[in-house]
């Protein structure tokens, strides 16, 4: 499984973002996207996760579901949780592996796996936000998805849950998943490969 | 018992176990009593026959209604002014018990209205001003509902109650000010009551019968509303507690 | 079905839980219709005249100013992104959030409804026929008014400028609505006909609400 981005450009606000980005990654492998704030990042990850349109070019998964859109094979652990502060931690996480479908881990393996399973009956409302992150991120883990977008995935994690969910990423890895993830913290996933985003030159020259 | 014992939740939690049963125990014999009197004592009025049974639920649960709202406008006062612990519970306790005896009271009344005016209900000061203290019953009870910290909203529903507590004067002497289809006050006026004796005493046991079966409902859901903050504390205390990572030894646990 | 299953159960919880406010539009309802009276004056024969149109007005103002937080919600937190990664058409999404809405919402509205109705004096037959009109009728001004929720879900104040935006195409359900009711009541005019017309707008604004909505959610995450 081979993921092609082919000549990308895409637009924000009347301003490119990114132009003719060609790059691709393969099945094992994260692509750990790095650059200053602005060089689009962010945009990159929400782009392959078929939130904004393209420009030009081309996003395609090489030996992946034929059926599917690139974005319904995609996983994204961006800045929001995604979470109801309504519901406990139960039905969130129930909630996402009812609507993803794929089943993978069980509800409760999700959450003993991020260390929340005591917690599994209380409202998410009474969470921090590091427990919030790690809940957001059992999402990954309950239905089936090859790829996993990660937007500054380390971001309100403490140190322990950092290793913890860099541990999550590699198994990922390990049974032929991929990752592209967004970062400025020097993440050890365990094959990795960098793409560093600058600014965009067609931007520079008025 | 001196009162600022109960301001101690856990002494008041064990205050209402003591009563509660023995309140129970009233209310059931006043309504006994009240019943009693109402069906089979006391005659049938010349001109309405035995619809007027109907006031020996009406009048009592009108009453109640604005009883229940002068108890949460104190209660109000006891939040804003006092800061009173159990003041805010008791506010957010007797909103629901307040609406449920100011919807029979409308019910009733409606039921009333027909034989009596032909209508189930006309557009007349009395009637109108006891839906407005109905539908801020329902309004307040819709404030709390969307307050996810009891504490912080307190002092919010507190203002919104006092400020609420206008319309209880304007219920009481609508059908003095107005000229209304509503009959004018009959027990409480200058000059003494209107009605009489063989009606009068039902309808007085029956009023004191509903006023302990507020106070009963008052002290239970004031007792529910203090577990559940409990319960709240107690979470919030959960969540932050740390917690032991499988297959991670915990450091000190066996010491 | 059974995304659309899980969907349809988080909303329901999510309306009838704290800050949920499902009982707020029926409360809205309720002082909606309470204050006519005191505009047009309590008499009982131009009410029982006007009662229909105003339950119906009623319920469409406290259904277009319920819908403000449909899809803001999910924005705020972040849902919304993943809802339209899952394999679910967003098409779908919406009318299961309509739907989930209108159970939780509208519905009550329609059970209120007859209760109202002995405010504004209207006989048997009358309250019979709102009921029935507002019960078919409703929906529509839910998927109607969704589009409006849609379009203005990135808006700090959108609440009141989609009610703005969706009102004038509420009409034609609001003329149906009223003019089936009325012809319940009046006896030469016939009921069949403005009711089938209203069923008709209802599946219409199915098709034309979840579709709108869809596109207006997709230009939003832009």
């Amino acid at each position: 499984m081979r993921l092609a981005i082919e000549s990308l450009s895409v637009e924000r606000g009347g301003r490119l973002v990114i132009a003719g980005l060609t790059v691709a990654a393969k099945a094992g492998t994260a692509l750990v996207v790095t650059g200053p704030n602005g060089a689009g990042k962010s945009t990159l990850i929400r782009t392959i996760a078929g939130l904004l349109p393209l420009a030009a070019g081309s996003i395609r998964l090489e030996g992946g579901d034929p059926e599917l859109t690139v974005a319904e094979q995609c996983h994204y652990f961006g800045h929001q949780d995604g979470l109801k502060t309504a519901l406990t931690v139960k039905e969130n996480l129930a909630f996402w592996r009812d609507f993803y479908g794929r089943p993978a881990l069980s509800v409760i393996e999700a959450l003993e796996v991020v260390g929340l399973e005591h917690l599994s009956e209380l409202p998410a409302a009474y969470l921090s936000a590091g427990q919030r992150r790690r809940l957001s991120f059992a999402r990954l883990l309950i239905s089936h998805r090859p790829i996993w977008l990660l937007d500054e995935p380390t971001s309100a994690l403490d140190a322990g849950s950092e290793v913890r969910l860099i541990d999550c990423v590699n198994d990922h890895l390990v049974s032929g998943g991929l990752v592209i993830a967004a970062t400025h913290a020097p993440l050890t996933f365990r094959a990795r490969e960098s793409l560093a985003l600058g600014h965009v030159v067609a931007e520079a020259s008025p | 018992m001196p009162l600022i014992d109960l301001a101690n939740p856990t002494r008041f939690l064990g205050f209402v176990g003591r009563l509660v049963p023995w309140l129970t125990a009233v209310t059931i014999v006043l309504f006994a009593v009240g019943l009693y009197g109402a069906f089979f004592l006391a005659p049938d009025d010349y001109q309405q026959g035995a619809t007027v049974k109907i006031m020996f639920i009406h009048v009592p649960c009108a009453w109640l209604s604005m009883f229940v709202y002068a108890t949460m406008a104190a209660s109000s006062l006891g939040t804003l002014v006092w800061r009173h612990p159990l003041a805010d519970v008791s506010m957010k306790a007797a909103a629901p018990i307040g609406a449920v005896f100011t919807f029979v009271c409308l019910a009733t009344g409606s039921l009333w209205g027909k034989p009596m005016w032909g209508t189930w209900w006309v557009w007349d000061a009395r009637l109108t001003s006891v839906l407005v203290l109905f539908i801020m019953y329902l309004g307040l009870i819709a404030l709390w509902q969307t307050i996810e910290d009891p504490i912080r909203g307190a002092k919010a529903v507190a203002v919104l109650t006092l400020v609420g507590a206008i319309n209880l004067p304007i219920i009481k002497f609508s059908v003095d000010w107005w000229n209304t289809l509503h009959q004018p006050a009959a027990v409480f006026r200058l000059g003494g009551p209107t009605i009489d004796i063989s009606m009068l005493w039902p309808l007085l046991v029956t009023a004191l019968a509903a006023t302990c079966l507020f106070v009963t409902l008052q002290l239970l859901a004031m007792k529910n509303e203090i577990k559940r903050r409990r319960l709240r504390t107690l979470r919030l205390i959960e969540a932050s507690r740390p917690h032991a990572v499988a297959g991670t030894p915990v450091v000190g646990a066996a010491s | 079905m059974k995304p659309l299953a899980a969907l349809f159960l988080r909303e329901w919880r999510l309306s009838t839980r704290v800050g949920g406010g499902a009982l707020m539009g029926a409360l809205f309802f309720l002082i909606v219709v309470t204050v006519i009276p005191f505009g047009v004056g309590p008499d009982l024969k131009l009410l029982a005249r006007i009662g229909p149109a105003i339950l119906w007005i009623g319920a469409l103002l406290a259904t277009l100013l319920s819908l403000d937080r449909l899809f803001q919600a999910d924005r705020d937190d972040g849902a919304l992104d993943l809802l339209m990664m899952g394999e679910t058409p967003l098409e779908l999404v919406v009318v299961v959030k309509c739907l989930a809405h209108w159970a939780a919402t509208g519905l009550p509205l329609v059970i209120a409804a007859p209760f109202l109705a002995v405010f504004m004096n209207l006989d048997p037959p009358a309250i019979g026929a709102t009921v029935a009109t507002l019960l078919v009728g409703t929906p529509a001004l839910t998927f109607l008014g969704a589009i409006g929720a849609a379009l203005t879900v990135s808006l700090r104040r959108g609440g009141l400028l989609s009610a703005i935006l969706i009102l004038p195409l509420t009409t034609p359900v609001l003329i149906f609505g009223v003019s089936a009711t009325t012809a319940a009541v009046t006896e030469p005019t016939p009921f069949l006909a403005p009711f089938l017309i209203l069923v008709a707008l209802v599946l219409f604004s199915l098709v034309v609400g979840a579709i709108a909505a869809a596109q207006a959610l997709r230009l939003s995450a832009n």
